[in-house]
């Protein structure tokens, strides 16, 4: 066992036991990042150097004896340092003081922000160490992470595939022991879905579990930062430090953050787990489905109840989706206008300067989305599309008010496929967003996901499965995953890399 | 096809967005394929169904109006494309 390859909690004991010291630690995935990140392409900027500072300083508590209470603990976070010398990869649509953040996009090439983000300030509470950005499709608007201005990420099992996006690059870098876990955020299963295809845990909180202060906005009714991570418990966590109330997000919940590690108690007897029929199509892979059905037995061998549900506007999530995600989209972006950051392309007037700016400094999926957007919110299509678009995302959310009075979760496939070849869907936007027809509908409904490793296909490429709980019903779903973890070993496989 | 070359435009211009040539063409084929795909919504009656904007309670929330120390306006001003003596410089909008 490397060190680079240990668990969050695993490295917790060792670190606490005195085993280990949060330098060599992180020392060692330093190293790891050296060795393979110019196959992988996970980070997007390295911070090496501030890592092993705040390594030093995480050792450096513990020799002087004493583990400092955070000057001002934030409400609902757990005491001490749960995180002390652990290294953490950060998405780079977050913003992190000090460090360049640029959403994968040209348009934010040289933005560096002046403050952190919520749950980047809640890393550094926990005694995290920061290891650098990871990679992301621009502005978080892809499933692939081949749309970042910079570079694809490749997959960790396979790197002639995708890892999954937007949240590849933390997924990736999880997956090949380039972290330890991550933060990544999830607007329409960017969390679950690269979790997904890297083969490792992901989990998309409630909307208004955790702070979105500095996170940069790109459809504000539906973006969530979550974790991903090698296992249930390290998400448990991860999510106990990034949850709770933040005066500085007005949308963020004022509801007590419990201790989401007693949820893994491994006992889900009597627990009622929907299926939900319309989650079953023709076009999905085979072995996803072989994969998911063998989940649903273990499950029911565990104790709990299984019990078939109807959502039956699931097949409305996508078109909904693309119509509020890009609507929302296009006045969020109307920021980028090269005058108080960020690129800016001087024209033959201001007007032309915004336009030149914009239309370089933006790429082919961001353009569509905000061009998409503009035209369903415009005189004469607003009704049309995007009045349309919020009343069936009543109907979407309906279906899961009517089914969680059945069950206590919702078990499903994550993605109907596992991680596709690099450039396979790029030539089609519509393609593209098929693949996130199993993960949209949590975020219209504001609900809360997990992706849990179910095994893998013929090549040899990872299966997810995905729970899905009611609103703050994270201590539920990670229960269940947990419990579904614990009698299987997929979490325990690592890829070839 | 949905959208006629002239929308694109149109929508581009509104968006602030320069296009090229080529651009114009793929976006009006590939915009038209998602428009022609979202129609199916139209199958639904949502005559008296209410929209949703966001699924939270939708309330004003209110803080103490309390003094803070502002960011440095130096670190503001070091992510501009141009300043000059604590301003951002834009090009001029009057001849």
């Amino acid at each position: 066992m490397h060190l680079y390859d240990l668990t969050i909690h695993e490295a917790r004991a060792l670190l606490d036991a005195g085993e280990i010291s949060a330098v060599e630690l992180t020392q060692a995935v330093i190293d790891r990042i050296l060795a393979v990140d110019n196959d992988v392409r996970a980070y997007l900027t390295l911070t090496p150097e501030v890592a092993l500072e705040q390594a030093r300083a995480a050792d450096a508590m513990v020799g002087a004896g004493l583990a400092p209470v955070p000057s001002a603990p934030a409400q609902g976070q757990p005491q001490g340092w749960p995180l002390r010398g652990i290294p953490i990869a950060v998405k780079d649509i977050i913003c992190t003081a000090g460090i360049p953040t640029t959403c994968g996009s040209r348009i934010l090439e040289d933005f560096v922000p002046p403050y952190d983000a919520t749950v980047v300030a809640r890393l550094k509470a926990a005694g995290a160490v920061i290891l650098g950005k990871t990679n992301t499709d621009e502005f978080a608007m892809g499933s692939s992470t081949e749309n970042s201005a910079f570079f694809p990420t490749h997959n960790p099992w396979d790197l002639e595939r995708v890892p999954g996006g937007s949240s590849g690059g933390s997924a990736a870098a999880v997956a090949a022991g380039e972290c330890l876990g991550a933060l990544g955020t999830d607007t329409g299963g960017s969390v679950r879905q690269p979790a997904a295809l890297c083969g490792i845990v992901g989990l998309k909180p409630t909307y208004g579990r955790v702070s979105r202060y500095g996170l940069i906005a790109f459809a504000s009714s539906l973006d969530q930062v979550g974790v991903l991570t090698r296992d249930v418990t390290d998400a448990a966590i991860l999510l106990g430090v990034i949850a709770g109330h933040d005066p500085l997000d007005s949308t963020s919940l004022d509801v007590p953050v419990p201790d989401y590690t007693a949820a893994l108690t491994g006992d889900i007897r009597g627990m009622r787990v929907g299926v939900p029929r319309e989650y079953f199509i023709p076009g999905m892979q085979p072995e996803v489905e072989a994969a998911v059905r063998a989940a649903l037995e273990k499950l029911a061998d565990l104790g709990a109840e299984i019990v078939e549900v109807s959502l039956p506007h699931t097949d409305y999530a996508l078109p909904v989706y693309y119509l509020i995600a890009p609507a929302e989209a296009s006045a969020n972006l109307a920021r980028y206008d090269g005058v108080r950051y960020g690129l800016r392309i001087v024209g033959e007037s201001l007007e032309d300067t915004y336009k030149q700016t914009r239309g370089r400094g933006f790429g082919p999926e961001v353009k569509r989305r905000i061009m998409l957007g503009t035209y369903a919110l415009s005189a004469g299509y607003y009704d049309a599309y995007y009045l349309k678009a919020q009343k069936v995302r009543t109907l979407i959310k309906g279906d899961f008010d009517r089914a969680f009075e059945q069950v206590d979760v919702i078990v499903a496939p994550t993605s109907p496929t596992t991680a596709f070849r690099i450039g396979e869907k790029t030539e089609d936007p519509l393609q593209m967003y098929l693949s996130d027809i199993f993960t949209l509908s949590v975020n219209l409904a504001g609900i809360c996901g997990i992706n849990v490793p179910c095994g893998f296909d013929a090549q040899g490429l990872p299966i997810g499965l995905q729970m899905m709980g009611p609103a703050l019903g994270e201590m539920t779903i990670l229960r269940v995953a947990y419990a579904y973890e614990q009698a299987t070993d997929w979490h325990t496989r690592r890829p070839p890399i | 096809m949905v959208l006629t070359r002239e929308e694109v435009e149109h929508i581009a211009d509104l968006a602030r967005l320069a296009l090229t040539e080529e651009e114009k063409e793929r976006f009006r084929q590939q915009l038209s394929a998602v428009l022609e795909y979202a129609a199916r919504l139209q199958e639904l009656d949502t005559e008296a169904i209410p929209p949703t904007a966001t699924v939270l309670p939708l309330r004003n929330v209110m803080r103490p109006d309390e003094p803070r120390p502002p960011a440095p306006r130096e670190d503001i001003l070091a992510n501009a494309p141009e300043a000059e003596e604590a301003c951002f410089k834009v090009p001029a909008i009057w001849e």
